[in-house]
């Protein structure tokens, strides 16, 4: 996240022999898969197989007890290296500050960094928010924002960054299906447009088969498939055809 | 406990390194130092108000039937000064202020808020703490001489008021002049600054470590505030020996 800001094109990724414990229990079981630039990665899989501490080792937030991660080749464990990279979190609750209004909140990174005069801010602001579709919620508080609102301002935030890889963390979980069609369609107008590699973890299949360059299904701290989204749908393991078709049936016979 | 102490002496260097920022980070130390001045300026009146009144009552009746009605304002004086100004300010702002900003930051860390800036590689350091701890540093002083005043003005008009006493104003303040000296003040003044970083240190990391949800942001609320009022006391000891051997 350093003062390059017109460099746009994404980073590869490369996480190598990823583990991690939190006491005894063993969260991530050596994990290893690589995006390319410019790719829409999905990692599905159920609640609590470890996609969000993933993602929190790809940031920075969190530190492996094994392996590795590489931005373009170079180690994040390496000092600088995350600097070097514009890398932004879409956090799965938006993590919006609340004590500061939404075009604030959107400025945050530039306001602090020093980046640019005030006024050029307040026109990126504009210009971002425009982008997710919320022009004139500047003024606004996040408390006054919906769910799928406060999500899109986060991906403002992010945006203003001028990511080179960004990682979505639950895009579309508490969203109505129209707003979760909005947030997928940004993801891939940001593909389109600033050609960021964005890693999303969800485990909405509707998202992840409609955004996906490739998909990784994670199982208990492993990855169990990785592929196009045809192919993992066509993968025979009973525990990825089980996630992917799970449905809800009527028990008529309980009914009657 | 001693690994709390440990993260609380880093925090406490990592905000000393940021210092060179304050002056970017002006804005919040404003908002901070006014907060903090806004939430506990009435309350420092009444306090100190009332505690100055009542060492003058406990003390007066029994000074002036012994033939020491002229030490009534030196007693009151030194003893605000030097002791209750600072530790009872201290104690007051450790419970409104220092619990209101173990809450803020532990919310923001709850609800990832904190991570969220961590990402955006701006450092809660620089952002969250810098400006409290500043504001806090320069808050505390400020009400504790105001406080020391106050307190003052409380003996001196229960001195008068007060049948068993009866001392008028102008000879409390004089006798007050004659046994307080520049130092005294001072002593009280200094040992408010420390309690301040005390009760902003303790308040901060206590917020930076909340884990759970609005329950761990209660139990680190109730943690900071009464861990901050056992250091409070600690040192004002410790404060007090220190003191004891430069004025001597």
């Amino acid at each position: 996240m350093s003062v390059q800001q017109n460099h746009q094109d994404g980073v590869t990724v490369e996480v190598r022999g990823l583990r991690k414990h939190f006491g005894r229990h063993e969260v991530l079981r050596g994990i290893d898969f690589a995006i390319n630039p410019g790719e829409i990665f999905v990692i599905m899989g159920p609640s609590g197989s470890g996609k969000s501490v993933l993602l929190k080792h790809i940031v920075g937030l969190e530190r492996p007890d094994e392996g590795d991660i590489l931005l373009s080749g170079e180690s994040i464990q390496a000092p600088e290296v995350l600097g070097k990279y514009r890398v932004a979190f879409v956090f799965q609750s938006g993590a919006l500050l609340n004590s500061l209004t939404v075009g604030e909140n959107v400025g945050l990174y530039l306001t602090e960094h020093r980046l640019k005069p005030p006024e050029e801010i307040a026109r990126i602001v504009t210009e971002k928010l425009e982008v997710v579709g919320l022009k004139g919620t500047e003024r606004k508080m996040p408390n006054e924002l919906s769910g799928g609102m406060k999500k899109r301002v986060a991906i403002a935030r992010a945006l203003v960054i001028e990511p080179q890889l960004i990682l979505y963390d639950e895009p579309t979980s508490e969203l109505d299906p129209l707003s979760a069609v909005v947030i997928g369609e940004e993801i891939l107008n940001l593909k389109e447009r600033i050609h960021v590699t964005s890693l999303v973890v969800s485990h909405d299949r509707d998202l992840a088969f409609g955004v996906a360059d490739r998909i990784a299904v994670i199982h208990e701290g492993r990855i169990v498939a990785i592929g196009t989204p045809e192919e993992v749908k066509r993968r025979p393991e009973p525990i990825i055809q089980r996630f992917l078709n799970a449905d809800f049936k009527t028990n008529n016979s309980s009914r009657l | 406990m001693f690994q709390n102490i440990g993260e609380m002496v880093l925090l406490f260097w990592r905000t000393l390194l940021a210092l060179p920022l304050t002056w970017r980070q002006r804005q919040k130390v404003f908002d901070q130092f006014f907060e903090i001045g806004n939430a506990s300026l009435l309350m420092v009146c009444v306090l100190s108000f009332f505690i100055g009144g009542v060492l003058a009552l406990q003390t007066g009746p029994v000074l002036v039937e012994n033939g020491l009605a002229s030490t009534v304002g030196g007693l009151v004086g030194i003893s605000m000064a030097k002791e209750l100004a600072p530790v009872m300010m201290a104690i007051l702002i450790a419970g409104r202020v220092g619990s209101a900003m173990t809450a803020e930051i532990g919310s923001m860390q709850v609800y990832q808020e904190i991570d969220a800036l961590r990402t955006m590689n701006i450092s809660p350091v620089h952002y969250l703490v810098l400006p409290r701890l500043i504001a806090i540093a320069v808050a505390l002083p400020m009400l504790v001489m105001f406080a020391i005043l106050v307190g003052w003005l409380g003996g001196a008009l229960v001195s008068f008021a007060n049948e068993r006493i009866y001392i008028p104003i102008e000879v409390f303040f004089a006798n007050l002049r004659d046994m307080v000296e520049l130092d005294d003040v001072a002593n009280g003044v200094f040992k408010s600054f420390c309690f301040a970083l005390i009760i902003g240190v303790v308040s901060c990391h206590q917020g930076l470590v909340t884990i759970g949800g609005p329950r761990g942001i209660g139990r680190s609320v109730t943690k900071a505030v009464v861990n901050s009022i056992v250091l409070i006391v600690i040192f004002d000891y410790i404060l007090t020996n220190i003191l004891m051997v430069f004025n001597s």
